[in-house]
């Protein structure tokens, strides 16, 4: 092997991810430019802003969800642990008024933290597939929220104004929402990226062996992914809390599905080992927007869970025929060699 | 005989008898036939869609889509009942558009070897969006009572509800085929390993697309059965119920890495389910704190064998040194 036969084969697949994400990018500037010729409001300054604060939730789990995904696993525990750290946080900030939010946020990020550490360790050292895992304490840990929420629901005039303001107040004109949200995607895309413990994640998602008899920590990092995902689902949780104001047990039911479509729409293969954050981030946006544009068109909301179907297979399928063709280049050129 | 007893499916069965036995004891209630009834309508439609689920899923595959298909069938009933179509027409089209929907999801996965995880949240999504274009939020009750009472009622003197029939059928005709037919062991040997399957001349995918056209058309059936029961076609019914059904057929020890599982542990993992639920409500317990019970349930089943088996392992392993320094 020379290192101009390691360096060939990178270089189609760079570019094929590139237009994996250019492709989503491309869907939705014709969404918006067709939904802004309809309906010249769309593009207005409070729908913009609308948009990305809808985003903002859905993009933070599915940076999370992103980076489990890529490890080859999924979570599909997030939309409970949304709605178990949303009611810790409501009942938190409506019991103590004067607490911070910085406070709030910690709270939410350590329960989150905790039930994402039970997810891994599961995985990892009870050796119980995620999928298994993360569909049983789905279950528990909803089954926690009702049992101690019971019927009762917090109501926005029970928190403290606040934290209800932190849904709208803004640092130079971007609402902190979409700040975090802008934090929490670009700071994951980097680290997967550009550091050695994200190289490390696709790894194990590409080949779990290999990535084991290479000496790459897959227990730490593994944890890793999945107290991560469960942080984030976490920080979710109290930004619902604040944004809808209201919060009863049943807060971020169904959410898995939303996660898991903006990941694979976004480009994440379920098998692992490729994908990128930002490109989850990219999957979440257009979720929503797709959503807000049938709004603005006028066409039955109904069309909206249809159209995110669709729109997955279409994904899935975009993919499948990306890795065929690469996997077609590759056998052509080991037969020249 | 004793590795046969400590499997999975045969606690699972013991357990599910322990607690039928407990609960006609301890719960006010449990064990009239008013209540038995109750339960059967209860478990008939994560039983009957377990049934299909239990092939799948022992072929190394999943779907996922199942309540959505049930959902999509419910909506498409209203709507031609709606339309003036005879129930005796809409009954046997409402089955065909579930093999249809199954069929799609075959046809993604065995024909352009998608992952079927993936396929099947995706058209957990498109049905169910189906389900609401289709019918909206509104809902359609008006259905014939000869129908619905059917559904609901019991046999003669009352204590055998009228579904147990279908559901002992289906039972029977599933567990016949996976348990005493070359089909059957042909499902284990693709989920044991397909390649190896394949090459000892079975038909993967062909198989693994019936399997999925039978999904369909059984969660269709289900939707029917579904509406009629309620006699309320919605576009939401159903909505939660794959979690339901997968947890159950992984509760009766089925692997969810294929090629190991059984029917009797599958039916087991149904009732013990369904029962807990039913007992828990009897005593006023709320049905979401059994949620903590499922989950706990699903987990453990995978666990506890795995913890067995490294535990036997270990202790293998230092009978065999202990003989090597001998």
């Amino acid at each position: 092997m020379t290192p101009l036969a390691l360096q060939k084969p990178r270089k189609p697949t760079m570019n094929l991810l590139k237009t994996r994400e250019l492709g989503i990018l491309l869907a939705l500037a014709l969404l918006v430019l067709y939904t802004t010729i309809n309906n010249p409001r769309f593009l207005s300054g409070q729908s913009i802003r609308d948009n990305l604060l809808n985003t903002a939730i859905l993009a933070v789990m599915a940076t999370g969800q992103a980076i489990v995904v890529i490890t080859r696993n999924i979570d599909l525990s997030v939309g409970s642990v949304l709605g178990i750290s949303a009611w810790t946080a409501a009942t938190m900030m409506s019991d103590h008024q004067g607490l911070p939010m910085i406070v709030a946020i910690l709270v939410g990020l350590a329960v989150g933290a905790v039930a994402g550490l039970l997810n891994g360790v599961l995985v990892r050292y009870g050796k119980v597939p995620a999928l298994v895992v993360t569909l049983g304490t789905l279950y528990i840990y909803r089954g926690i929220t009702y049992q101690w929420a019971g019927g009762s629901q917090v109501n926005a005039d029970k928190l403290p104004a606040h934290f209800l303001n932190f849904a709208n107040d803004s640092l130079l004109g971007i609402p902190w929402l979409v700040l975090i949200a802008l934090l929490v995607v670009g700071g994951a895309t980097l680290v997967m990226r550009n550091y050695r413990v994200g190289r490390e994640l696709y790894a194990m998602g590409s080949s779990p062996q290999a990535a084991e008899l290479a000496g790459i920590k897959v227990a730490r990092n593994l944890l890793g992914a999945f107290v991560l995902s469960g942080a984030l689902a976490g920080l979710a949780g109290v930004l619902f809390a604040a944004r809808f104001g209201t919060v009863d047990a049943s807060a971020g039911t169904g959410y898995e599905l939303n996660v898991v479509a903006a990941v694979v729409v976004g480009g994440v293969a379920v098998f692992g080992g490729s994908g990128t954050v930002w490109g989850a981030g990219l999957g979440a946006l257009l979720l929503t927007v797709i959503s807000s544009a049938l709004a603005v068109l006028d066409i039955n909301q109904f069309w909206q869970q249809a159209i995110v179907g669709a729109l997955i297979i279409l994904a899935i399928c975009a993919d499948r025929l990306v890795a065929v063709r690469i996997a077609r280049s590759l056998r052509k050129r080991d037969a020249h060699v | 005989m004793f590795k046969k007893l400590a499997s999975w499916d045969s606690i699972i069965i013991l357990l599910t008898v322990l607690v039928l036995i407990v609960a006609s004891v301890v719960v006010d209630n449990f064990g009239t036939s008013r209540n038995f009834t109750f339960m059967v309508l209860d478990l008939m439609p994560i039983i009957l869609v377990a049934l299909p689920m239990t092939f799948i899923i022992i072929t190394g595959e999943i779907d996922l889509s199942v309540a959505s298909v049930l959902g999509l069938t419910s909506s498409l009933m209203g709507w031609l009942w709606n339309h003036d179509m005879a129930i005796q027409t809409i009954i046997p089209l409402c089955i065909v558009i579930g093999a249809v929907a199954g069929a799609l999801n075959g046809f993604l996965i065995t024909g352009l070897g998608l992952p079927s995880l993936a396929v099947t949240i995706g058209t957990l999504a498109l049905y169910r969006g189906l389900a609401f274009v289709v019918l909206g939020d509104s809902a359609v009750a008006d259905f014939p009572f000869n129908f619905t009472g059917w559904v609901t009622g019991t046999l003669g003197d009352g204590s055998i509800p009228n579904v147990l029939i279908p559901i002992i059928a289906m039972a029977v005709v599933f567990g016949v085929i996976l348990h005493a037919t070359p089909v059957g062991r042909a499902l284990y040997a693709i989920g044991a390993n397909a390649q190896a399957a394949h090459f000892s001349g079975i038909r993967v995918a062909r198989t693994k697309l019936w399997l999925y056209v039978v999904s369909g058309a059984v969660s269709g059936l289900v939707g029917v059965l579904w509406t009629l029961r309620y006699s309320s076609a919605r576009a939401d019914n159903g909505a939660g119920l794959e979690l339901a059904v997968v947890a159950a057929v992984l509760l009766g020890g089925v692997s969810i890495f294929g090629g190991k599982g059984s029917l009797p542990g599958v039916l087991a993992g149904v009732v013990l389910l369904t029962a807990l639920q039913n007992a828990l409500r009897l005593e006023d317990v709320s049905g979401q704190a059994l949620n903590i019970v499922t989950g706990a349930l699903l987990v453990l089943s995978v666990l506890l064998p795995n913890i067995v088996t490294t535990v036997r392992g270990n202790w293998q392993r230092r009978r065999l040194r202990q003989s090597a320094a001998q």
